[in-house]
Parts: structure tokens; C-alpha cells; sequence
């Protein structure tokens, strides 16, 4: 058997490339949630590091490294640690089935835009992000605080309970599209329009959804500081603090790239195919589309973070289990009946 | 009953209608909001190129005042200490000697004051007690230092520079 040297090497390269983009792009939603948070609030942000205060994540991760690492004494030394690197390492790994653009072709070698075409790719993405609850879970529970448990439960029960709307109303679009590979879905956008205009509502659910998922605003009971003194990471200090902050603005970063390629057809934008140019340009436009619409997205994470006030608890699971698992049944429902009277009809 | 005030507002305790109930469109209107924003004008100060202009009552640092021919005018009467509500003015009153007129106005002066700018509040009430117009409030304002040693400001950190002084520099 011989082994594809190139094969091996566009993967290293393109996990590389993912991994460092990822990374970027998080460390930029820093500046970018610190200008929007600025520019809403009639105020105009950071602006002293670098021109228009660029450098300001530079420094902020600067003084993360050089911030003293504090171990309280009682605490779980071991998954005290762990927690931290498992909420970074579940973030990072989801971006692995994401198609982050079409296909290039170099020296005659067909290079995908995606890591890895898993035909269970969602099922993938649901089954890692799953995993996240248990970085904040083992931190919070680890820390041997009060506030944090506190937090790390809230966290847990509310990311179990919008989990499920999330995934139900995740049927709908497979039941709709038939297939669980991201890729195809995209494919399949390209052709057919967007995903949001069959599924406007289960597109509602799930951005709901995706802000629970997240821990963001309003669904951020899990960092609730003037309830909690700060939440599930109230006893980290340093890089660790550092990594679970870093890994909020990766899971955002994710799961705009998601809904990006499962509602609003991903790589694809609407006349890609009638534009005549090579294949590779409209593969890097494509790519380009991908990112303003992510870029979108984190846009609106921030605007609506800057915007509601956060829930209170009893109405978070109430919006949870009361209305937003019935609607996701009830668009099953729908979606189910029309695609039954389509392939009979 | 009489209301208190002519601002008085009924509050609105009518059941919500559907469209308040589902929660979206007060969000979406929230947003509209917050949008609106963006192009508003920053009312930041970007502060060390940019200053916010001051009142002119506005009280900051202290200085102690000399007359037209450069003798300092403090008669070290203590008259600000006893005004001073934060108890931040201390001075060593001392008999001028003869050959020192062209230093001291009077026969007496301080030959050790002393404010504790941690403790001042920024009254002015030193300022309305000196019957010499020797303490004055300047513009200055924000001192920094690396001890609180360095905030206790004595005769050479007060007192504004002779006409000699002026014109050298």
C-alpha cells in the first residue's frame, strides 16, 4: 500500500489553516464584542493598542499568560485543570465537518474544503458540542465554590434543555434535506435556495437554540455575576480563565459557521454557478460568502447581547420546555406532512 | 389623594396583547433600538489628547500664591487648617529674619505647609478662609504617584514659581 504524501499533507495544512482561523477569528470577537458593546452604547471602544485598538487582543491575551495561576487549596487538582482544556478542545473540534468551501484544484490534485466529509456530520457536531457541558461541569464542580457548582449546574440543565429543541428542530431540515452530511446540505442549497425560506421557524429555534448552546446573553444565567460572583470560572485566574473565555467565542464562531452552512447555504451565494469564472475563483469567493456571513452572524451574537437583558431562571426553562420544544415538534410535525403529501404527490 | 408630583404616570396593567406575549417583536424593537446607536455621536473624551472643558468654578490641586515682587503671601495664620473639613493642611509658622523681606510679604510666614492631597477633598473652603489670597484651587487635577508619601505636597510643590523663575524658563 502506498501512501498519499499529499493526501496527508493538504489535511495537516487545512486543519492547521481551520485550527488558526478559528483561533483568529475567536480572538477578534474579543475586539469585535468590546467596538460593538462600545459603538451601541455611544461610546467608541477600544482604540489605544494598535490603529483602532487592533493590538487590544494581543494584549488582553498578554496578560492572561502573566496573571498568577491560582489553584484554590481544596479544590480537584486534577479536573480543575481538565475542565478548561476540555471546554477548549471540544470547541476547536467541532469545526472539523464543517465545508468551508468548495473544492480546489491543485496540480491537478482535488483539494476539498473540509476536513473531514462525514456522512454523520451534524450528528458529529451534536455529539462534540454535547461534550462542552462537561468542561464547565468539571470546572464547576472542581472548583469546590458554591457559586461556581451553582453555575455549573445551571449551565448543564439548560444546555440539556435547549439541546433538545435544537436537535428537534433539527429533524425538520434532515427530514427535509435527507441526508446528515453537511456538505450535501450545502450542495444541495446551491441548487435549490436557501434553507431558511422552507425553514424559517425551525431556523428561529435553532438560533434561540445556538444561544443557549453558547452561554450568551440572554441566556447567560451560567455567568450571571450579580448573582454568582462570576460564575462557573469564578475561582480561575491566568490562561485558564483565558481558555474558557476563548472557548465561548470559538463555540459562537462554530455555530455561526453551522447555521451559516445549514440555513443560510454555507459556501454558496446565489449566482455562483452562472458567474463564468474558473473554478477555483468562485471555490474562494464561495469561501469569502462563508466568512461575511459568519462575520454577520457574530454581528448579531453581539447586538442581541447588547441589546436583552438576561432571563431569569424559572423563564429560561419555562421558554425552554414549555413553548420552544412544542414549536419544534409542531414544525416537525409540518415539515413531516408536507414532505409525506410532496413524494406522494 | 393629591399627586406629589406634576410627572405622575397611570402604569399600564393592561394583559399583554399576543404580540407582546410571544416575547419577538419587543425584541426585534429593542434592537432597532440599539442599532440606531451605531450612528449616534460618541460622547467619549479620548482624555490625554482631548480635555473636557471646566467649569469656572472648577477646584483642583492647590497652589501657594506670591505677590507682584515674589515674596510668598502665607502668613502661616492657619486660618485654612482650621476651614479644612478633611483635616489636610498642616504648616510650621517661623518669624522672618531680618534680610528675608524680599522672600516673605510679613513679618511671619510658613516655613513648613503641608497638604495631604488623599485627604482633600477638594473643598475650596482653604481658599475661602486665607484672608491673604495666599491658597488658590488651579485646573490641575489627577496627580499620580507610586506611594502615598508622594501625595503629602509640601512648600516647593505648591508654591507658584517667583517672576525670576518665569522668565528663565
Amino acid at each position: 500500500m502506498t501512501i498519499d504524501w499529499f493526501f496527508i499533507l493538504e489535511k495537516i495544512v487545512l486543519i492547521s489553516g481551520v485550527l488558526a482561523i478559528s483561533l483568529v477569528v475567536a480572538m477578534y470577537s474579543t475586539w469585535g464584542e468590546r467596538k460593538v458593546a462600545g459603538i451601541i452604547q455611544d461610546r467608541i471602544g477600544p482604540n489605544r493598542a494598535g490603529f483602532m485598538g487592533l493590538l487590544q487582543p494581543l494584549a488582553d491575551g498578554g496578560k492572561l499568560f502573566f496573571k498568577e495561576e491560582i489553584i484554590p487549596g481544596n479544590s480537584n487538582r486534577f479536573l480543575f485543570i481538565l475542565g478548561p482544556s476540555l471546554a477548549m478542545i471540544v470547541a476547536c473540534m467541532t469545526s472539523a465537518v464543517i465545508p468551508w468551501g468548495d473544492t480546489l484544484t491543485i496540480a491537478g490534485h482535488t483539494v476539498s474544503l473540509q476536513i473531514a466529509d462525514v456522512n454523520i456530520g451534524i450528528l458529529y457536531i451534536f455529539g462534540v458540542v454535547s461534550l462542552g457541558v462537561y468542561g464547565i461541569m468539571l470546572g464547576g464542580w472542581a472548583s469546590n465554590n458554591k457559586y461556581s457548582l451553582l453555575a455549573s449546574i445551571r449551565a448543564a440543565s439548560q444546555i440539556i434543555s435547549y439541546e433538545l429543541a435544537m436537535g428537534l428542530s433539527l429533524i425538520a431540515l434532515l427530514m427535509m434535506t435527507g441526508t446528515l452530511s453537511l456538505k450535501e446540505i450545502v450542495e444541495q442549497q446551491r441548487h435549490d435556495g436557501w434553507n431558511v425560506l422552507y425553514q424559517p421557524l425551525g431556523f428561529l429555534i435553532f438560533l434561540v437554540c445556538s444561544f443557549a448552546e453558547c452561554n450568551r446573553t440572554p441566556f447567560d444565567l451560567a455567568e450571571a455575576e450579580s448573582e454568582l460572583n462570576g460564575g462557573y470560572h469564578l475561582e480561575y485566574s491566568s490562561m485558564k480563565l483565558g481558555f474558557y473565555l476563548f472557548a465561548e467565542y470559538i463555540n459562537m464562531f462554530i455555530s455561526s459557521a453551522l447555521m451559516s452552512s445549514l440555513y443560510f447555504g454555507g459556501y454558496s451565494f446565489p449566482g455562483m454557478d452562472s458567474l463564468g469564472l474558473a473554478p477555483n475563483l468562485v471555490t474562494i469567493l464561495g469561501t469569502a460568502a462563508l466568512f461575511i456571513k459568519i462575520i454577520c452572524f457574530l454581528f448579531f451574537f453581539m447586538w442581541v447581547r447588547w441589546t436583552i437583558p438576561r432571563f431569569r431562571y424559572d423563564q429560561l426553562m419555562r421558554l425552554g420546555w414549555n413553548i420552544m420544544i412544542p414549536l419544534a415538534l409542531a414544525n416537525m410535525l409540518i415539515t413531516g406532512a408536507i414532505v409525506l403529501y410532496r413524494s406522494t404527490h | 389623594m393629591q399627586a406629589l408630583t406634576s410627572r405622575a404616570k397611570q402604569v399600564d396593567r393592561k394583559p399583554m396583547t399576543f404580540i407582546e406575549s410571544i416575547y419577538l417583536w419587543n425584541i426585534i424593537k429593542g434592537m432597532i433600538i440599539t442599532f440606531k446607536h451605531i450612528w449616534k455621536r460618541k460622547e467619549t473624551v479620548k482624555y490625554p489628547e482631548q480635555k473636557r472643558e471646566f467649569s469656572p468654578v472648577f477646584r483642583g490641586l492647590h497652589i501657594l500664591n506670591r505677590d507682584a515682587e515674589g515674596r510668598e503671601n502665607c502668613t502661616a495664620c492657619g486660618l485654612c487648617a482650621v476651614a479644612c473639613p478633611a483635616e489636610a493642611i498642616t504648616m510650621e509658622a517661623a518669624e522672618r529674619k531680618a534680610g528675608e523681606e524680599h522672600l516673605y510679604r510679613e513679618e511671619k510666614y510658613a516655613a513648613r505647609y503641608e497638604i495631604n492631597m488623599l485627604r482633600c477633598i477638594f473643598c475650596g473652603f482653604c481658599e475661602e478662609a486665607c484672608p491673604k489670597d495666599a491658597i488658590y484651587l488651579t485646573e490641575t487635577f489627577a496627580p499620580a504617584n507610586y506611594k502615598r508619601e508622594g501625595f503629602i505636597y509640601g512648600k516647593q510643590d505648591l508654591l507658584i514659581p517667583t517672576p525670576a523663575e518665569k522668565n528663565k524658563a
